[in-house]
């Protein structure tokens, strides 16, 4: 179970304290798909970055079944079972696909077999893939696709994905979503994903509203989604008028 | 005069050339302190020795297959090697030669190996040649390593050059010069690793000639604690060709990195590139393998593993 105390993030710049996350308390049972969704700049990232411990935050509490890994670093929480993929994951020059494969999978020899399932997965052929150099030479979508491939390979307990769907073809995206729902079916983890795509919400157990460094709303897709649709619709002037009103 | 061969000879021939107890398949020559630790040609390879100077002129017969090593090892503390070698590559000749460079010293005078090669390969030859360079030795005596690599390539012959310096050298000059004739193409990949104040300076230059001819180079290099590192590849187009150069480096600590390359166009028709690359290794390279277990030290080193491989 993943449990969050009053967590709270902020950063000093010229104009004094800017909070990032305000007291966020919130706590996510085993095994549940959450999604973390809101609008640009309200906190989703730095809420994921966290539990990752990829930022410290500057008050409250992260327990992760049931011990305290506030103080842990980054190092210390993946191999308490937590993964994270990356918004906009770095590319390595000289590291192969089957290197990276091998060190998320923690053996120095990965084989073919396994590693071809990981990239099947993100609808990548392990053939094409498995010897080319995870450099500028891959499209932002198949660095992406990768990404995700290592969290599969680590076989997380904790699975965490900022934006999976970014840069990702729609035939690729509609592949990455069914593996989503196949790894939550099989209740293999527990899944926070930060998205904006309706696929992966559909997914989704409960999702949480992530606005202005609060959970703003959080409940079931049907509830949350709705509201969130009927939000955007009356929030637009431009389409509805001032009033929200065709 | 024919040296044996130590322990320590034995474990930098593995290191250097991949040889096994000081022998390989196939042809191949061991230098040990200016002197031969062993010998052995084919019916394809044949080593002799030079007259006029310190050295070897290594044929290889037209149209044949062979592999040839020809290491050197400096064990003796003080000592100034300096050794001309010839390698005559027959036409349509596909072979592979292991050159690298291995100096122990445990004393406290410099030790210094300038090897001097120069390929004569022939039309339509393919030649892959790989040279590595390592230091050793608790003494406090300098290891350097000047080499000095020249090939000229005939109509259609291709060459492949990988470099590398492994560690614990403490100076190194080198100079390449490659003449590429028509068709003929020429990759040349240079991987350097300096540490503590150690200095290299790389001087290259490609010659495309020849209507057709290819040159790439590529150089990945890491300088880390007070080292200094200096490239200057040129690419020189006198015909119709395609020249690509490649640059990139990795700097830390104090280190300090000139990256200079040239591109020199003397024909309308010549495709000249360039790149060039100096950086520290990205934070969220070392995030990301962290997230996947490695410690921050552990990430650094896989990082920079894959760089230099």
């Amino acid at each position: 179970m993943l449990e969050l105390q009053d967590l709270c993030y902020s950063v000093s710049g010229p104009e004094g304290e800017t909070d990032i996350l305000k007291n966020i308390s919130l706590t996510i049972p085993d095994k549940r798909l959450v999604v973390l969704t809101g609008p640009n700049g309200g906190g989703k990232t730095t809420l994921a970055r966290a539990i990752m411990g990829l930022v410290q935050p500057t008050g409250g509490r992260i327990f992760w079944d049931g011990t305290d890994i506030t103080g842990a670093d980054i190092t210390q929480r993946a191999r308490m079972g937590i993964a994270y993929g990356f918004q906009q994951p770095p590319r390595f020059k000289g590291i192969r696909v089957r290197d990276l494969l091998a060190l998320a999978s923690d053996k120095k020899l990965l084989p073919k077999g396994e590693a071809c399932s990981y990239l099947t997965q993100v609808g990548l052929c392990a053939n094409d893939y498995l010897d080319r150099e995870v450099d500028t030479s891959l499209s932002g979508g198949e660095v992406k696709r990768i990404e995700i491939a290592t969290i599969l390979a680590r076989h997380p307990r904790l699975m965490i994905l900022d934006e999976p769907e970014a840069g990702i073809d729609l035939w690729s995206f509609a592949r990455l979503t069914e593996t989503f729902g196949e790894i939550h079916a099989r209740q293999d983890c527990t899944m926070v994903i930060i998205s904006h795509q309706e696929r992966i919400i559909s997914l989704a157990d409960e999702i949480l509203v992530v606005d202005k460094g609060v959970i703003a709303r959080r409940g079931d897709r049907d509830e949350v989604f709705s509201s969130i649709v009927c939000d955007t619709m009356s929030g637009c002037p431009a389409v509805f008028g001032r009033e929200g009103k065709r | 005069m024919s040296q044996s061969l130590t322990a320590t000879d034995t474990a930098l021939l593995e290191k250097i050339a991949d040889m096994k107890g000081g022998r390989a398949d196939g042809a191949f020559n061991v230098r040990k302190d200016a002197g031969c630790a062993g010998r052995v040609n084919t019916k394809n390879v044949q080593i002799t020795n030079k007259t006029d100077k310190p050295g070897i002129d290594v044929h290889f017969a037209p149209g044949c297959r062979e592999t040839c090593h020809i290491p050197v090892i400096i064990t003796q503390s003080g000592l100034q090697d300096t050794v001309y070698n010839d390698f005559y590559i027959g036409p349509e000749a596909d072979v592979t030669i292991i050159a690298g460079c291995g100096i122990h010293n445990c004393g406290q005078d410099a030790s210094e190996h300038d090897g001097i090669h120069t390929f004569y390969i022939g039309r339509g030859a393919r030649v892959k040649y790989v040279e590595k360079h390592y230091g050793e030795g608790d003494g406090n005596g300098e290891r350097i390593m000047n080499p000095e690599t020249v090939a000229y390539l005939e109509e259609g012959a291709f060459l492949q050059m990988d470099t590398s310096q492994i560690a614990g050298i403490d100076s190194t000059r080198r100079n390449t010069k490659i003449v590429c004739g028509p068709g003929a193409e020429v990759v040349v990949t240079e991987r350097l690793l300096t540490h503590g104040r150690q200095r290299a300076d790389s001087d290259m230059e490609i010659l495309l000639d020849g209507e057709d001819s290819k040159g790439r180079v590529i150089s990945r290099s890491v300088a880390q604690d007070q080292s200094v590192q200096r490239f200057v590849p040129r690419m020189v187009g006198n015909a119709r060709c395609f020249g690509h150069v490649q640059c990139d480096s990795i700097i830390m600590g104090q280190a300090r990195i000139r990256s200079v390359p040239e591109i020199d166009a003397n024909s309308v028709d010549a495709q000249l590139i360039h790149e060039a690359a100096i950086g520290r290794i990205a934070g969220d390279q070392l995030l990301k393998l962290q997230t996947l277990g490695l410690t921050a030290e552990e990430a650094e080193e896989r990082i920079l593993k894959g760089f230099l491989a």
